[in-house]
């Protein structure tokens, strides 16, 4: 499943720490991306998922550590920051993705729009390319901006949360068109509170502040792992039909450290 | 079938009658001026208004055109160019607002309120001083039937360099104001793109300033757009049905500053803010009627009908 050795690699972090100008909100971290993988980013809010995300991108420069990489990076963000009211089609929205390709002064051609087309295909939306993005539903609106990174030639896709707020059907599709992705050699950081959906991915990246664990989800999604990362305490409460759910009790107050 | 000569008669009064009530303001060199003059606010409040009401810099507009004021009194007093005059004006506000706003513990919403009617205020206390001569009012409405010749060549060169300058920024203004937060990682640059619209309605607030005054100016750039806003669902029809606005208004205002003897600055204005109104009011009605018939409201159907599998399917 792995491309092996150290040449296939799309980024690499080691002894990573970053702050952003006060106190370290993110350290002890090392990884490596390789192409085809998906990589579950597990962690609580303000665990560093977000930093971690900016330090890859080179918006934030490390405090500590290496980070090489060796992809272009493609950021698929949560759709309720994009403003839904804005004048722009789903086409429009992949097409942005070919901004860094072209001169400044240059618009999108004929090439760009066939480009645009294909990532659209990709990601099964050829058909409601001229529909207004904001319209579009949560699950769909994920995938424009999937194609937008694929427009941009992303082979490392840094995805925020893509399955929060999303019903069955298109969580479903969007899990599928994940594992398309991985089979083109793509690699992705996947942030997500589902512990879960994450088991079903090749690793799993848990943070707390600092990295607790790395690794296949079988072996690293221990109970004490997801208790580190989560800070809490697992319980197992009756579910409704669909059997029993571990859920996490808050975290015990002793450690107001700061 | 045959007319009878009275009604004939009656028919070609009534006809010339009405292509003189249409033609004759045009006839005049002054009316021609703002005929002008309307075209050109038409294709800026029409391209460069669409950017404010995205970019949500609606106050932006409204604080700059008020804080040049002194610059053009400054300007009348001296017998400047007016143009020159705001351009001063709006420098100074620039300035000062930037300044201020980086004091701690003041917020950027106040400062850029104090500024202005600090300058406001400065502008009118010169305004209302002995020295200054009749005909300030026009730099507080505007005054579209007294645009000179050279008023609306510089007026060309503005129009034409925001045009240039907003289709060559058209990619990168699309991609900042999608989405803020990501357009760094794409290649977009929020604060390049901040700083070149903000130019772009300086340069846009001095053609306008001449025909509408400093207190008016801001109708033109904000009320079209935001009117076309209502009406279209991608950018660029909205720039165009935004200028075809703009145009209309400014036509509009100018028959009835003509037979209706209203100042021409406020009559445009004004029929900025009724088209607004009835499509603001349109709208709504429209909104009901979606309402009241959800499959209409549902824009997203086709699509999960059309990925349905077929009904036979095993």
């Amino acid at each position: 499943m792995t491309t092996g050795g150290s040449k296939g690699f799309l980024a690499e972090v080691t002894g990573l720490s970053a702050s952003y100008g006060g106190p370290v909100v993110l350290e002890d971290v090392g990884f490596r991306v390789e192409a085809g993988l998906r990589i579950g980013v597990l962690g609580p809010n303000g665990s560093g998922k977000s930093t971690l995300f900016r330090v890859l991108l080179g918006e934030l420069p490390p405090l500590n550590g290496e980070v090489s990489v060796r992809a272009r990076c493609g950021v698929v963000p949560q759709t309720e920051r994009a403003r839904l009211d804005y004048p722009v089609s789903a086409l429009d929205v992949a097409l942005m993705g070919t901004l860094s390709r072209i001169p400044w002064w240059r618009r999108p051609g004929r090439a760009e729009r066939l480009r645009a087309l294909d990532a659209l295909e990709a990601v099964g939306l050829r058909e409601l390319a001229n529909e207004q993005f904001g319209e579009l539903s949560g699950g769909q609106r994920q995938r424009v901006l999937i194609a937008r990174a694929l427009v941009q030639d992303a082979r490392l896709l840094l995805l925020d949360e893509p399955f929060s707020g999303l019903d069955k059907p298109s969580s479903r599709r969007l899990s599928s068109l994940l594992i398309n992705l991985a089979a083109e050699g793509r690699g992705m950081l996947i942030s997500t509170h589902d512990i879960e959906q994450a088991r079903g991915w090749d690793l799993v990246l848990c943070l707390n502040r600092r990295q607790i664990a790395f690794g296949k989800p079988a072996q690293t999604l221990t109970r004490s792992v997801i208790e580190a990362t989560y800070g809490g305490e697992i319980i197992v409460v009756k579910g409704d039909d669909s059997g029993p759910v571990s859920a996490i009790l808050p975290p015990h107050h002793h450690d107001d450290e700061s | 079938m045959m007319m009878s000569p009275e009604l004939l008669l009656l028919t070609g009064g009534v006809g010339s009658r009405f292509w003189q009530v249409l033609f004759e303001p045009w006839t005049q060199g002054i009316m021609q001026h703002a005929l002008t003059e309307v075209a050109l606010l038409g294709l800026v409040g029409g391209a460069l208004g669409c950017w404010i009401v995205l970019y949500e810099l609606s106050y932006s507009a409204e604080s700059l055109a008020h804080a040049l004021f002194p610059g053009l009194v400054i300007a009348a007093l001296s017998g400047l160019p007016l143009m020159l005059g705001a351009g001063l004006g709006i420098t100074v506000a620039a300035v000062a607002i930037a300044l201020f706003g980086q004091v701690p513990g003041i917020g950027r919403d106040t400062a850029v309120a104090v500024i202005v009617s600090t300058l406001f205020g400065l502008g009118v206390v010169l305004a209302l001083s002995p020295a200054s001569p009749p005909g300030l009012q026009g730099l507080l409405f505007g005054d579209i039937l007294g645009v000179s010749d050279l008023d609306l060549i510089l007026a060309m060169g503005l129009v034409a360099v925001t045009l240039i300058s907003l289709r060559l920024l058209h990619p990168q203004l699309l991609t900042v104001g999608f989405d803020r937060s990501t357009a760094r990682s794409i290649g977009g640059n929020p604060r390049r793109a901040d700083v070149a619209l903000l130019v772009l309605l300086a340069l846009a607030t001095l053609v306008a300033v001449q025909g509408l005054g400093s207190l008016l100016v801001v109708a033109v750039l904000v009320g079209p757009a935001a009117t076309a806003r209502l009406l279209a669902r991608r950018l660029t029809p909205m720039m165009v049905v935004a200028t075809l606005l703009s145009f209309l208004a400014g036509i509009g205002g100018l028959y009835l500053s003509y037979y209706a003897g209203i100042a021409a600055g406020a009559s445009v204005a004004g029929a900025i803010v009724a088209l607004y109104l009835i499509v603001l009011g349109g709208s709504k009605i429209r909104g009901l009627d979606r309402r009241r018939n959800p499959l209409r409201a549902n824009p997203r159907l086709p699509e999960t009908v059309r990925t349905l599998p077929p009904v036979d399917a095993p």
